[in-house]
């Protein structure tokens, strides 16, 4: 019994719940199956749309777009936010607005966005990225204004420079926080890509892939573009978690 | 400052400066005239001490009465209204000073082992790689250590920590060595570790020391004096010699003199508590 139910194969247990569930779904007639494929049949198509390369460009041109988003966001946001993080008089007068756009849904600002830049792929990315550059200033601001006390001023007393305490303790204390704030960026430059390609005009990427499928019924076509976007988003994300495991390794120890 | 000086230079006499109060003999840290209020209510006014050379001064007295923050401005943390606080003279910018926090997690960098922890005031001092070694090497004889200092602080027990933290803060062979409360968050085998280490470090190196603390046998145990404080206003209730010879054995406390002390002290809290 202990051998069958190894507690490594638990995180399985979930997908293939959802398997069984969205078979059940077509096998008891709940959902017509011209809107909802047997998983079965999805799982080919997605088999096929790799194995015949069909689904690379619209791939590579959403990473493409993400990751031009989301280093734009880290170049601007990190040195923004440490700076601003260091001087906490200037993060106040700022901070309502950091606030109010990024509370703001960055969807809303699309059609300010194709006032200013057309309907372009620099469009996309100008929105994503500026989406994503508020959460890394964000989170780097507030790492570096959430350093320990105890810390600076143990360097202090040592009579290290400022800009050694700058370099050598803010810096280091603010890297945990803005991991975190990467890892949500990048998550959201995801986002406002799929979004923008959904919406301008677009003849690439997974986005346009999803509401072309929609727009001619093609509905396993369209599962099969929504789970590939979804597994970018989880591996995404489950890159940076390991990277953030191996480079901040005293994160949530100290 | 040979000789009298003739009186025409002298400012006008003000109660407790440099100029009229002079050091008793043997001192390192001189505090004149320190004043300090927190949102208006005075804490420190016009308050005088000399701190020996060479000698542990514990510092201790009620709750508020502002231990930690007299040796937070000795030590530089935290700004005084008015008053001078000179070492051997000189300024505080002039001096090497060490610090041991209560929350030594929160001093440690855990971005670097704890070797590098050590080595890190002495790296930022420009010394050689070799040097470096060298100084850790001494110290890490010195204090015997036995676990792996290649570790993370955050691998590393409280007591090993504590320990890491009061290596560090000796690397750099500061004058004086300021400790706030280093025991409280150990159990009671690391505290005794940490008494001893504490004890042969200062025989070996001849370092003045001001602990903090807020436990009675923690206080007298290490001191040579024993800074007794009143509630605020803040003024000196005594200072309680303590003349056992060092190295003191964990045993100690059972000592007719050590008890005679602790008594006295107890003594006189109880009195200033109750003022």
């Amino acid at each position: 019994m202990a051998r069958i139910f190894d507690r490594r194969w638990l995180p399985l247990l979930g997908p293939l719940l959802l398997l069984a569930f969205w078979q059940l779904m077509i096998s008891a007639h709940w959902v017509k199956a011209v809107l909802l494929p047997p998983p079965g049949e999805t799982l080919t198509h997605m088999a096929s749309v790799f194995a015949n390369g069909d689904i690379f460009p619209d791939l590579w041109a959403t990473l493409y777009r993400t990751l031009c988003s989301f280093g734009i966001a880290v170049a601007i946001g990190v040195p923004l936010g440490v700076v601003l993080g260091s001087a906490e008089g200037a993060y106040r007068s700022v901070e309502f607005l950091i606030d109010f756009f990024r509370s703001t849904p960055s969807s809303a600002l699309i059609p300010l966005f194709l006032l200013i830049f057309g309907i372009t792929d620099v469009n996309k990315i100008a929105i994503a990225s500026f989406g994503a550059a508020l959460i890394v200033l964000f989170n780097s601001a507030y790492g570096v204004m959430n350093a320990k006390k105890t810390r600076v001023m143990a360097a202090q007393i040592m009579g290290v420079s400022k800009w050694h305490v700058f370099k050598d303790v803010l810096l280091m204390e603010s890297l945990a926080q803005t991991f975190v704030g990467l890892r949500s960026a990048v998550s959201m430059a995801l986002v406002i890509v799929i979004v923008a390609e959904m919406f301008i005009g677009s003849e690439t990427g997974l986005g346009h892939r999803i509401i072309d499928a929609q727009q001619v019924f093609n509905v396993k076509e369209m599962y099969t573009s929504i789970l590939v976007t979804g597994a970018l988003g989880y591996l995404l994300n489950l890159g940076f978690l390991l990277t953030e495991k191996k480079l901040i390794h005293w994160s949530g120890k100290a | 400052m040979s000789g009298p000086m003739p009186t025409a230079v002298l400012p006008p006499a003000e109660p407790g400066t440099l100029l009229n109060l002079p050091a008793a003999p043997k001192t390192h840290v001189t505090v004149r005239g320190l004043t300090k209020s927190f949102s208006g209510t005075p804490l420190y006014s016009n308050f005088n001490l000399d701190l020996p050379r060479g000698e542990i001064v514990s510092i201790f007295g009620p709750n508020g009465c502002g231990k930690s923050t007299l040796m937070n401005m000795i030590a530089g943390l935290v700004p005084l209204d008015a008053g001078e606080i000179l070492f051997d003279g000189k300024d505080l910018k002039d001096t090497q000073i060490g610090y041991v926090f209560q929350n030594y997690r929160d001093a440690l960098f855990p971005w670097i082992t704890a070797w590098d922890n050590i080595a890190y005031p002495l790296k930022r001092k420009g010394l050689k790689p070799a040097e470096v070694k060298a100084r850790v090497d001494e110290l890490v004889q010195l204090f015997e250590i036995r676990f792996d200092l290649k570790r993370y602080p955050y691998e590393l027990s409280g007591g090993q920590m504590q320990t890491v933290c009061i290596m560090r803060s000796l690397a750099t062979r500061p004058e004086v060595l300021f400790l706030d409360e280093p025991f409280s968050a150990l159990d009671f085998e690391m505290t005794l570790f940490i008494r001893a280490k504490l004890q042969e470090a200062q025989l070996a190196t001849g370092t003045t020391m001001v602990i903090v603390s807020h436990d009675l046998e923690d206080a007298v145990f290490l001191a040579d004096h024993i800074l007794l404080l009143t509630r605020r206003p803040t003024r000196i209730a005594e200072i309680v010699p303590f003349e056992m010879p060092r190295p003191r054995a964990p045993e100690a406390v059972a000592d007719p003199e050590f008890v005679r002390v602790k008594a006295h002290t107890l003594e006189v809290f109880r009195r200033e508590m109750n003022a």
